[in-house]
C-alpha cells in the first residue's frame, strides 16, 4: 500500500512538471498554432537562470538567507525567463508571421533556435554539470508511512495552481478572449482593434515564464543541471500536451499527469529502460483511438 | 541527345571520383566528406517526398534510417561476419548480395513506416508530427532494449563485408555504393513523383478532399509514398552503417531527424533539386565548420576579449549552423527553391534535364 | 405538385437515392431523402441556405455515409465505399469553393482526375513500363482534348490560382468530367460569377448536357440560370423535400415561396 502511494507520488510530481511545461507548449499552439520546438530548451533556461540568481542571492554580495534569496528567485526567474522567450519570439518568430512564412518554416525556426540555447549554452558553459543550490531545506513528512517531502508537494502544489490560474485568464480575462479569438481567425482580429502583437507577447511571457518556474522547480528536485535536460523532457511534455488536445489547457494538464503516470507505472513494473519505449507506445496508441487528442475537438473538413 | 547530357555528366563525374579515390589522389577525408553528402542527399530527398511533396510534417526520419542501419547490418553480419557464427554465403558473392542486404534494410524500413502512414489517414499536421517523433523515440528504445544486437552499446561487425569486397578488388567500394543509390534515390522519386501516378502525391498536398473526391486513393497513395519515402531512408541507414562500420540507436535520435528536415526547408518545400542542392551545402558547411582552425579564427575577437574561453569546434558548429538557417530563413522565408526546381529558375536547363 | 411518375422501362437510374437520412449529432441535416435521376435528364436543387443541398451531394458522392439509407449508382450500392470508389462508379462533382489544385498546372489537374484508372503502379511509374507510357500517352491525348473542347488549351501550362475566376470554375468542371462520369454533381457553379459569365456558364453547361453523355445535377442560387437550363427542379428545406416539379411550377409553388421569402403570417 505504501508502496503504491510513494508512486502515486512520484507519478504526480513527474506529471507536474510535464504539465508545467505543456501549458507553455499548448498556451503558444493555442494561439499562434506554432510549435514552439524551443520550449523544452526555454525550460533548460529557467533552470539555469534560477541557478545563477539563486547562486548571486545566497552570495557573498547579496548574502541572503535560504528561505528570502528563494521568495525572490522565484518571480526573478520567471521574469527573467519571459524574457528571453519573449525574445525568441522577437526577433525569429514574428518577423517570419509577418512576411507570411509558411507555418511549417516558423517551427523549423522554433527548433534551430532551441538546438541555438542548448549549443551556446554547452560552448559558454561547458559540458560540466552544475550542482543547484539547496535553497529550500528538505523535510520529510511522514504520514501513515508514506513519505512526503515538501518539495514534491510544492511542485505538484504548484502546478495545479498554475493550471487553475492559466485557465482563469483563458477563459474569463479579456486578454484570454483575445487569445482565443486570435486562434479562431488570425485575419480578422487585427480589424476588430485587438491588438494581436501584444496578446501574442503576453502568451509568450506566460509560457515561459511557467516553464521557468518548472526550470527552477525541477533544479531544486534533480539539483543537477546540463545543457540537454530540456530536450527529451520538452519532446516529452509536447507528447503529452498533444495526446490531451493540443491548444487546450485542460487537455496539456491532464495528458502530462496522464504521461506521469505512464512512466512510473512503467518503471515500477519493467526495468526502467523500457520506461520511454512503453510511454511512447501507449501515447501512439492512444493517438490512434483519438487522432485529436483526448480533448481536441475533432476537425471537420467543409466543403 | 541533349536530354542525356546530365546523365553523361554525373556519370563522368562519378566515374572521377572513384578514380580519383582508388588511387588516392583525392585523400580518405574527402571520400568520407562525399559519401556523407551522398546519403544527405538520400535522406532530404526521400524526406522531401513526405514533408514537401505531400506537404505533412514527419519529423521522425531518422527512425527508419535507423531501422534499414541496424537490418542491413544485421544481414551482413550473419551473411559475411563472424559475430553470430560462421559467414552463411561465400565471401565471393558479397558484390552481388550487397545491394540485396541495402535493399532489404530498406523494405524493412519501409514497412516500418505504416506506424506513421496509418494514423496519417486520419489526423494531418501536428499531430502526425508527434506520432512520427513517438515513432522515432519509440525505435530508438526497442533497440536499445535488443540486448542481442548490443543494446545501448551499438552494434558492430559489418566492416567484415567491406572486408571482403576489398578481397576480391581493392578499391572504393563504399564510396561506389554510395555514388549508385544516390542516384538511383533521386532516379527513383524523379520518375514517381514526375508521373500522373505520382503527381497523385502533389494532389493530396493541395487539396486532399479535392483529391479523393477526384478518384485519387488518398490512403493508398500515401502508404506508397511513405513507404517509398522510409524505403529509401532505410537504403541511407545501411550504407551509412557500413561506412562507419558500427551503429549505435542515439546516432539516429531527434537531431538526426532534425538535420533532415533542415535540409528539406532550407532546399524549398517539394523541390526535389532544391532538396540535393541544400543536402550539399549543409553537409559542405558541417565539415568546413568541423575544423578547430575556422571557429578558432571565426571567433578569434571574442577569445581575444575572453582569454580563458576555449570554444569546441563541435560545438560551435551547432550554435553556427542553427543560427545561419534561422538568418537564411528571414530572408527566404520559402527556402533556397521554394517549390521551384532548377529549371524553372535557369529556363535554359530544361534542354538538359527537366526535374518534373 | 408531383414529380411525373417515370416510365417503368428497363433502363436503370444513373442515381437512386432512397430513404437518405443524415444525422450530425442532435442535428437532422438530410432527412427522407429520395431522388430518381434517369440518364440524360438535367435536374437542379434549390434551397435556402443551410437547407442541406450540399450535405445531399456530399452524402451521394461518399464523402459522407448517410444515417440511413441506401444510394444507388447505376444500379451499384455505395454503402462503405470511399469517395474515390463512387468517383470509379461514376460521379464526379465541383466544390462550392473551388478547390482546384494550385500548384500543379491546368494540364496536370486534368490528369491526376483520371488517377483510379490508370492501371499502372508505383513500379511501372518507375521502371517506365510499356503499359505505363501507353497509359500515359493516353491520358495526355485525352486531357488535351478535353482542354481543347473547353477552350482551355492556351492555359495549359498555366497554374490554376492565376486564372481568371470564371475560368476557374470551367477548368474544375473540365476536371470533373476528365474522371468519364455519368452523373455530373455542379455545386453552385454560378457563385461569385458577374451576369455575363454566368450566361456563358448556362451555354456551357448546356452544351455538356449536349456533348457529353452525362446527366447533370446542380445546386444553384441564380434562380435565372435554374429556370432556363433545368427541366426538373427538387426543392429542401430543414434537410426535406418541400416541393419538385418544372420550373414554372416551382416558382409558383406556395412551399417553395415560403422557404425563401418567410411565412406572411408570423
Amino acid at each position: 500500500m505504501d508502496f503504491i502511494f510513494q508512486n502515486v507520488l512520484n507519478a504526480l510530481q513527474w506529471g507536474s512538471f510535464y504539465a508545467l511545461i505543456a501549458l507553455g507548449y499548448t498556451l503558444v499552439y493555442g494561439v499562434l498554432r506554432l510549435i514552439n520546438f524551443a520550449h523544452g530548451d526555454i525550460f533548460m533556461v529557467g533552470a539555469y537562470i534560477s541557478f545563477f540568481v539563486a547562486g548571486f542571492l545566497l552570495g557573498p554580495l547579496a548574502g541572503l538567507s535560504p528561505l528570502v534569496a528563494f521568495l525572490v528567485t522565484v518571480p526573478l526567474t520567471m521574469m527573467l525567463t519571459a524574457c528571453v522567450g519573449v525574445t525568441l519570439e522577437r526577433i525569429a518568430y514574428r518577423p517570419l508571421r509577418r512576411k507570411g512564412a509558411h507555418r511549417l518554416y516558423v517551427v523549423i525556426t522554433a527548433l534551430m533556435c532551441g538546438l541555438i540555447l542548448e549549443y551556446s549554452n554547452l560552448a559558454v558553459l561547458g559540458a560540466s554539470r552544475l550542482k543547484f543550490p539547496e535553497l529550500v531545506e528538505k523535510q520529510i513528512w511522514n504520514i501513515g508511512g508514506i513519505a512526503l517531502t515538501n518539495l514534491k508537494v510544492m511542485v505538484i502544489v504548484t502546478a495545479v495552481l498554475v493550471f487553475l490560474f492559466l485557465q482563469w485568464v483563458v477563459t474569463r480575462t479579456r486578454v484570454g478572449m483575445a487569445m482565443r479569438a486570435i486562434s479562431y481567425d488570425k485575419f480578422a482580429i487585427p480589424l476588430m482593434g485587438i491588438p494581436m502583437d501584444n496578446i501574442i507577447v503576453i502568451t509568450f511571457v506566460l509560457g515561459s515564464g511557467f516553464a521557468g518556474l518548472a526550470g527552477l522547480l525541477f533544479a531544486m528536485s534533480y539539483p543537477v543541471l546540463e545543457p540537454f535536460m530540456g530536450m527529451l523532457i520538452g519532446w516529452k511534455a509536447f507528447i503529452a500536451a498533444v495526446v490531451g488536445g493540443i491548444g487546450d489547457i485542460k487537455g496539456a494538464f491532464v495528458g502530462g499527469f496522464l504521461l506521469g503516470a505512464i512512466e512510473v507505472a512503467v518503471v515500477t513494473v519493467f526495468p526502467s529502460t523500457y520506461r520511454d519505449l512503453f510511454a511512447f507506445t501507449i501515447l501512439l496508441l492512444i493517438l490512434w483511438m483519438k487522432p485529436t487528442g483526448l480533448f481536441g475537438i475533432p476537425q471537420s473538413t467543409k466543403i | 541527345m541533349k536530354h542525356h547530357s546530365l546523365n553523361a555528366l554525373l556519370a563522368i563525374v562519378a566515374v572521377l571520383l572513384l578514380v580519383a579515390a582508388h588511387f588516392g589522389w583525392i585523400d580518405n577525408y574527402i571520400q568520407i566528406v562525399v559519401m556523407t553528402i551522398g546519403i544527405n542527399i538520400i535522406m532530404s530527398t526521400s524526406l522531401n517526398l513526405v514533408n514537401g511533396n505531400m506537404g505533412e510534417f514527419t519529423c521522425g526520419h531518422a527512425g527508419f534510417m535507423c531501422v534499414g542501419a541496424y537490418v542491413s547490418s544485421i544481414i551482413s553480419v550473419l551473411c559475411f561476419g563472424s559475430k553470430f557464427g560462421d559467414p552463411m554465403l561465400p565471401a565471393g558473392s558479397v558484390l552481388f548480395v550487397f545491394p540485396f542486404i541495402l535493399l532489404i534494410g530498406g523494405a524493412v524500413a519501409a514497412v516500418s513506416s505504416l506506424l506513421v502512414s496509418v494514423p496519417s489517414f486520419k489526423t494531418r499536421d501536428d499531430y502526425l508530427a508527434i506520432i512520427s517523433i513517438a515513432v522515432n523515440y519509440m525505435i530508438i528504445s526497442a533497440l536499445e532494449n535488443m540486448n542481442f544486437i548490443g543494446g545501448s552499446r551499438g552494434f558492430q561487425g559489418m566492416k567484415d563485408t567491406y572486408w571482403a569486397m576489398i578481397d576480391i578488388f581493392d578499391g572504393p567500394w563504399m564510396l561506389f555504393w554510395v555514388i549508385n543509390f544516390t542516384i538511383f534515390t533521386v532516379w527513383v522519386i524523379r520518375r514517381f513523383i514526375s508521373s500522373t501516378y505520382g503527381k497523385g502525391v502533389n494532389a493530396i498536398c493541395q487539396d486532399e478532399v479535392a483529391a479523393e473526391i477526384m478518384s485519387v486513393n488518398t490512403n493508398k497513395i500515401k502508404i506508397i509514398n511513405f513507404m517509398v519515402a522510409a524505403g529509401l531512408a532505410g537504403c541511407a541507414g545501411g550504407l551509412y552503417a557500413h561506412i562507419i562500420g558500427y551503429v549505435n540507436p542515439q546516432s539516429f535520435n531527434i537531431l538526426k531527424s532534425t538535420e533532415a528536415m533542415v535540409m528539406v526547408y532550407l532546399g524549398g518545400m517539394g523541390s526535389l533539386s532544391g532538396a540535393i542542392i541544400s543536402a550539399i551545402l549543409f553537409t559542405t558547411l558541417m565539415e568546413i565548420l568541423r575544423s578547430q582552425a575556422i571557429i578558432d579564427g571565426m571567433l578569434s575577437p571574442v577569445t581575444f576579449i575572453f582569454p580563458d574561453w576555449e570554444p569546441s569546434a563541435g560545438v560551435i558548429k551547432w550554435v553556427m549552423i542553427p543560427l545561419l538557417l534561422v538568418i537564411v530563413m528571414q530572408f527566404r522565408p520559402e527556402g533556397i527553391m521554394g517549390n521551384r526546381e532548377l529549371s524553372d529558375v535557369f529556363p535554359k536547363l530544361k534542354k538538359f534535364y527537366r526535374f518534373k | 405538385m408531383m414529380a411525373q411518375t417515370q416510365p417503368q422501362t428497363n433502363i436503370t437510374p444513373v442515381l437512386e437515392v432512397r430513404g437518405m437520412t443524415q444525422q450530425f449529432g442532435g442535428l437532422r441535416a438530410v432527412s427522407d431523402f429520395n431522388v430518381r435521376l434517369m440518364p440524360g435528364e438535367l435536374t437542379g436543387l434549390i434551397g435556402p441556405n443551410g437547407a442541406g443541398k450540399t450535405t445531399v451531394f456530399n452524402l451521394v458522392s461518399g464523402f459522407y455515409q448517410p444515417t440511413v439509407g441506401e444510394i444507388f449508382i447505376n444500379g451499384q450500392p455505395t454503402a462503405g465505399l470511399k469517395p474515390h470508389k463512387v468517383t470509379s462508379l461514376g460521379v464526379a462533382r465541383t466544390f462550392q469553393n473551388i478547390r482546384l489544385w494550385n500548384d500543379m498546372t491546368v494540364l496536370d489537374n486534368i490528369r491526376v482526375a483520371q488517377h483510379y484508372w490508370l492501371n499502372y503502379g508505383f513500379f511501372s511509374s518507375v521502371f517506365r513500363t510499356k503499359r505505363y507510357k501507353q497509359r500515359e500517352t493516353q491520358i495526355s491525348e485525352e486531357a488535351n482534348e478535353l482542354l481543347e473542347v473547353f477552350d482551355l488549351m492556351q492555359f495549359a501550362d498555366e497554374f490554376p490560382k492565376n486564372l481568371p475566376y470564371g475560368t476557374q470554375r470551367k477548368l474544375e468542371i473540365a476536371r470533373a468530367l476528365s474522371t468519364k462520369p455519368k452523373l455530373l454533381l455542379l455545386d453552385e457553379p454560378a457563385a461569385g460569377l458577374n451576369s455575363a459569365d454566368a450566361k456563358d456558364l448556362i451555354r456551357l453547361i448546356r452544351w455538356i448536357h449536349e456533348t457529353f453523355d452525362v446527366t447533370i445535377w446542380m445546386i444553384e442560387h441564380h434562380m435565372d440560370v435554374m429556370m432556363e437550363l433545368c427541366e426538373q427542379i427538387k426543392v429542401i428545406d430543414f434537410g426535406e423535400t418541400i416541393a419538385e416539379g418544372n420550373p414554372e411550377d416551382i416558382r409558383n409553388h406556395p412551399a417553395v415561396i415560403t422557404a425563401y421569402l418567410g411565412d406572411d403570417n408570423i
